[in-house]
């Protein structure tokens, strides 16, 4: 009894030490290389995030191809190190320490929903990680340790809402405010709420609804868009996620409600979520992004022909958080370049200010305070391939407000992480009471 | 006509001609010219030109504009290089030159859509109404009537007063007199008004409301102003008519959308209604019948689209009897192959089922991808009808309705009424003496899994034509159906329908009084509350058969 139980122990134990060898093998293995700069891909690949972060994944591996064919960086390969969260937002932060403690990734590439963003946020500041996060969020956020290449609320929903006021857009006096229940559509929400206050829209005149995630059955919602509608132009603004865009359009067009008596112009709708959509019952509805795979010119073009050869598929279509990728990979490049080291704290000043040409058609430029970018808006309309057709655009890129100034509570915020303030959500300047950031 | 035209034309030279024209030569010459410019303006490149082309020739009044207009609208309308019009016809893809109508033999290389956005639309629809008022045939005047706007411009106003007035048919008349009213209540003359909010309270509906309650807070603001009091009370009448019309029309609209959404529920729930309420098979690849249901659909969709695309219309007539024979040969496959084996131990089951649903959804990702795919609806699916004023019920939620009446009765009169239907009740009540009575149980659960499975993929057909298809579409169906299945009262086929009929109908009462979400979790309490009362759900099995 005595014996076999030692037995097992031993048996245990020599388990233990060929698991944990293999385990420190692994990582030492690739930390010899020291010719290469790691880049860390931190992506869905599975679960219900998958078929938005999946093909941002393939953009962050193209993008370090075509680098490494152009030489790679500082005259080192990149080499990327992809883990997969699998939609599941605590191993999100889980995988990103993996990336900066285990395998000592230089910059991550990463996230899309706000909740995983959330998530890894203390990691990438605890660590002094580089996060480049690439998709239209609510705002109300700065971190030193992280680069926002996707669009604030002041670059998506409050031009998209201006342009449905004008004449052009179909004059809107009543708002449908409809999105899915969590923290993204109801932080935009709210922003919007004391937008359109400000813009003098009644209390009365504003419809908030929420549902669940997965929500499939909006009969009711839609009749009840149709009475509050009646009289006077109406306009929706969706952030409804994911799934549940299909029945709702679907629920619209049965309905008989048509593009140009309400427009619906949807925050999360771009070419990718268009692709598994029949798209004829979307007609006339309206997006808006800081790019559309429709924009012509000649980056874009390249941008597309080079997404398409990769891919080896030409019905895969581009979309804005991928063009976010672009730019911000490119940023990246410019300031390890300029550093002359792929040091974090280096490369961050170095970001400040950077310039790229963008596939949106204008140069678009890192803001050195908000660490967000200063981005175009185009509003486009859907038509029946799939695609946009651009109705509306800003003369130039705007600059992003992190804070927004139409809440109350965060209109005093400011954002700035250059001398003397040093610090992403403060309303004075406080850079001593900053540890590890003075000591620069 | 003079001072239209030469406000409306450019040009010092071709002013002198037109005017030249009307003064010496045929004054309807002048009008073609102008009329023809007009036309050529639809093909612009530019927007801003062709919304105010269209404007141009709704105010002209000429009905040769309408092909084009039409054309326009449902893009068929093709430019060539030269900016020549032409519509495609819709079947035969022939192309007609506009204006004129004649065939084109050889079309132009270069044909562009013109590209329109929702302002060109939003005055494009009227244009087309106001061209139509005129037409000879009753049904196009009726449309007309009907996409008339809401507030009616001035330039509009005199053309609708006449074709009211010339109008036979009742029902346009009463259509045209309703649109006459919303523009009259603003004319301030009292006697018009006073007549236009008794039409309005009659038989005008939340547009009406919305114009009378604007005109009440003109005349509040407006104080000390001799505002007719008579008026004021009309309005106020008016509106409580109004009011309560809609109510009972809100009442009776989201009862329909709860027997329409009740129907969709009793569809995804029948199937696990046989497989867990019969056969007390915790099923929980139940949801990944329904999406195998919903892929056969895309497949046959494709194939008719490959093979006979003429066809494509009835594709889902053959999706029917091809997703009922997959998803029954995929059950029978499963009872067959796993789950005989694990009858009467439910955990066991439960896990097996949990693997076999994950199995099948990775299957179908490795042969379908994880995007959704797209089904498109038939024609003869799409759009809807209007029962009640404001009341839309879409023609695919109609036919499922149906689907589903139909299924339930055919399920019904398989159990009730056929030898393998006794044996299944047989088997199902009490295995061991039907055993004893000859009865193949063992076959007899094959063919019942089958059927439960099949039904389930009829359900799946019926999804597809109202939500996503994809891998994991049948996660989000899985828990309804067991709620219908455990309320309804497990092993009574009465009591999965009641159950579904139940939660749709107050799923919607509920819904406009509280949210989506919360009537949601309102629904789930009242079945925690109901189960905890009554565990054997609504319908209970009685005899001897509730007791084992």
């Amino acid at each position: 009894m005595r014996m076999k139980n030692f037995k097992n122990l031993r048996l245990a134990l020599g388990m233990l030490g060929i698991f944990s060898a293999l385990l420190v093998a692994g990582p030492a293995a690739s930390a010899k290389d020291d010719d290469t700069i790691k880049v860390g891909v931190l992506h869905s690949l599975s679960g219900t995030m998958a078929i938005s972060e999946t093909s941002l994944k393939d953009v962050v591996l193209m993008l370090i191809e075509e680098q490494n064919a152009k030489g790679g960086v500082l005259g080192k390969k990149l080499e990327a190190v992809v883990v997969d969260p699998a939609s599941n937002w605590p191993l999100f932060a889980e995988k990103a320490r993996e990336l900066i403690a285990v395998h000592d990734v230089d910059v991550v590439f990463g996230c899309w929903t706000s909740v995983s963003r959330k998530s890894v946020l203390p990691v990438f500041e605890e660590l002094n990680g580089l996060l480049f996060y690439p998709v239209q969020y609510e705002g109300e956020e700065s971190s030193y340790n992280v680069f926002y290449t996707g669009a604030a609320p002041n670059q998506q929903a409050i031009p998209a809402v201006e342009y449905l006021m004008s004449e052009d857009g179909g004059g809107a006096k009543k708002w449908v405010l409809l999105g899915t229940d969590y923290v993204y559509p109801r932080t935009t929400n709210k922003i919007l709420r004391y937008f359109l206050e400000e813009q003098g829209v009644k209390d009365s005149d504003i419809m908030e609804e929420y549902t669940p995630f997965g929500h499939s059955d909006y009969q009711t919602i839609v009749a009840n868009i149709k009475k509050f509608a009646a009289g006077s132009p109406t306009a929706v603004v969706s952030t409804i996620n994911g799934d549940s865009n299909v029945p709702f359009y679907k629920e619209l067009a049965a309905q008989g409600i048509k593009a140009e008596d309400i427009p619906v112009v949807a925050f999360s709708v771009g070419e990718e979520e268009l692709r598994g959509m029949d798209a004829e019952p979307l007609v006339g509805h309206l997006a808006a992004w800081n790019y559309f795979q429709s924009i012509e010119n000649p980056t874009n073009a390249a941008f597309i022909k080079q997404w398409k050869k990769f891919t080896g598929d030409e019905d895969r279509v581009t979309n804005d958080p991928m063009e976010a990728h672009v730019i911000g990979f490119d940023m990246w490049v410019q300031a390890v370049e300029q550093a002359g080291t792929t040091n974090v704290d280096a490369v961050r000043q170095a970001m400040g200010g950077q310039t790229v040409e963008s596939p949106s058609g204008y140069k678009i430029t890192m803001d050195a305070k908000n660490h967000h970018l200063h981005k175009p808006v185009v509003i486009g309309e859907i038509t029946e391939d799939g695609q946009f057709d651009i109705v509306w655009q800003t003369d130039g890129p705007i600059r992003a407000e992190a804070w927004s100034p139409h809440i109350p509570d965060s209109a005093s915020k400011i954002a700035d992480w250059t001398y003397p303030w040093v610090c992403g959500n403060c309303t004075e300047a406080k850079f001593q009471t900053l540890p590890g950031v003075s000591a620069q | 006509m003079r001072t239209i035209l030469s406000s409306s034309l450019g040009g010092l030279a071709r002013r002198f001609f037109v005017v030249l024209g009307i003064l010496f030569i045929l004054p309807a010459q002048g009008v073609a010219g102008e009329f023809e410019d007009a036309l050529a303006g639809l093909g612009s490149k530019s927007r801003k030109q062709i919304k105010s082309s269209i404007q141009q020739l709704a105010h002209l009044e000429d009905p040769r504009a309408l092909p084009a207009l039409t054309a326009l609208l449902e893009k068929r309308l093709r430019v060539d290089a030269e900016g020549r019009l032409y519509e495609v016809v819709e079947d035969s893809g022939e192309l007609l030159r506009i204006p004129g109508g004649e065939v084109v033999a050889s079309p132009p290389d270069s044909l562009r859509k013109p590209r329109i956005n929702n302002a060109v639309r939003r005055v494009l629809g009227p244009a087309i109404a106001h061209l139509q008022l005129d037409s000879p045939d009753a049904d196009v005047r009726r449309s007309a009537a009907e996409a008339l706007p809401d507030r009616l411009s001035e330039r509009m106003l005199p053309d609708v007063r006449a074709a009211a007035e010339r109008e036979k048919d009742p029902q346009i008349r009463e259509l045209l007199a309703l649109a006459l009213a919303r523009a009259d209540i603003q004319s301030g003359d009292s006697q018009r008004q006073l007549a236009a909010v008794e039409l309005l309270g009659e038989s005008g509906g939340r547009v009406a409301a919305s114009i009378l309650s604007t005109l009440l807070e003109q005349i509040d603001s407006e104080e000390g102003s001799e505002a007719d009091p008579a008026l004021r009370k009309a309005i106020e009448s008016a509106l409580a008519r109004i009011e309560m019309r809609t109510d009972l029309i809100d009442m009776a609209g989201n009862l329909i959308y709860g027997l329409s959404l009740a129907s969709v529920l009793l569809l995804v729930a029948l199937g696990l209604g046989i497989t867990f309420g019969l056969m007390k098979v915790i099923n929980m690849a139940h949801g990944e019948m329904l999406m195998l249901g919903a892929y056969t659909t895309y497949s046959v969709q494709i194939l008719f689209l490959q093979y006979m695309p003429g066809w494509i219309e009835a594709y889902m007539l053959a999706a029917v009897p091809c997703a009922f024979a997959v998803c029954g040969l995929v059950g029978m496959g499963l009872e067959r192959g796993i789950i005989r084996h694990l009858y009467g131990r439910p955990l066991e089951t439960l896990l097996a089922t949990w693997g076999i649903s994950l199995l099948l959804i990775q299957t179908v990702r490795l042969i379908f991808g994880a995007q959704n795919v797209e089904v498109a609806n038939p024609d003869w699916l799409s759009g809807g009808f209007e029962i009640l004023e404001g009341v839309v019920l879409p023609w695919s939620r109609v036919a499922i309705v149906l689907f589903a009446s139909a299924t339930v009765a055919a399920v019904w009169l398989l159990l009730q009424r056929t030898p393998l239907g006794l044996q299944v009740r047989a088997v199902t009540q009490n295995r061991e003496m039907a055993a004893c009575m000859g009865i193949a149980t063992g076959r007899v659960d094959m063919w019942t899994f089958g059927l439960g499975s099949a039904i389930a993929g009829l359900g799946g057909v019926a999804l597809s034509q109202i939500g996503n298809v994809g891998p994991e579409m049948g996660q989000a169906y899985i828990v309804d159906s067991f709620l219908v299945v455990v309320l309804g009262g497990v092993g009574k086929l009465a009591g999965t329908v009641t159950a579904a009929l139940g939660i749709g109908v107050v799923n919607k009462l509920l819904e406009p009084l509280t949210g989506a979400v919360f009537g949601k979790i309102l629904v789930l309490l009242f079945i925690v509350l109901f189960i905890q009362r009554r565990p054997q759900g609504i319908f209970a099995l009685q005899g001897r058969a509730a007791e084992s």
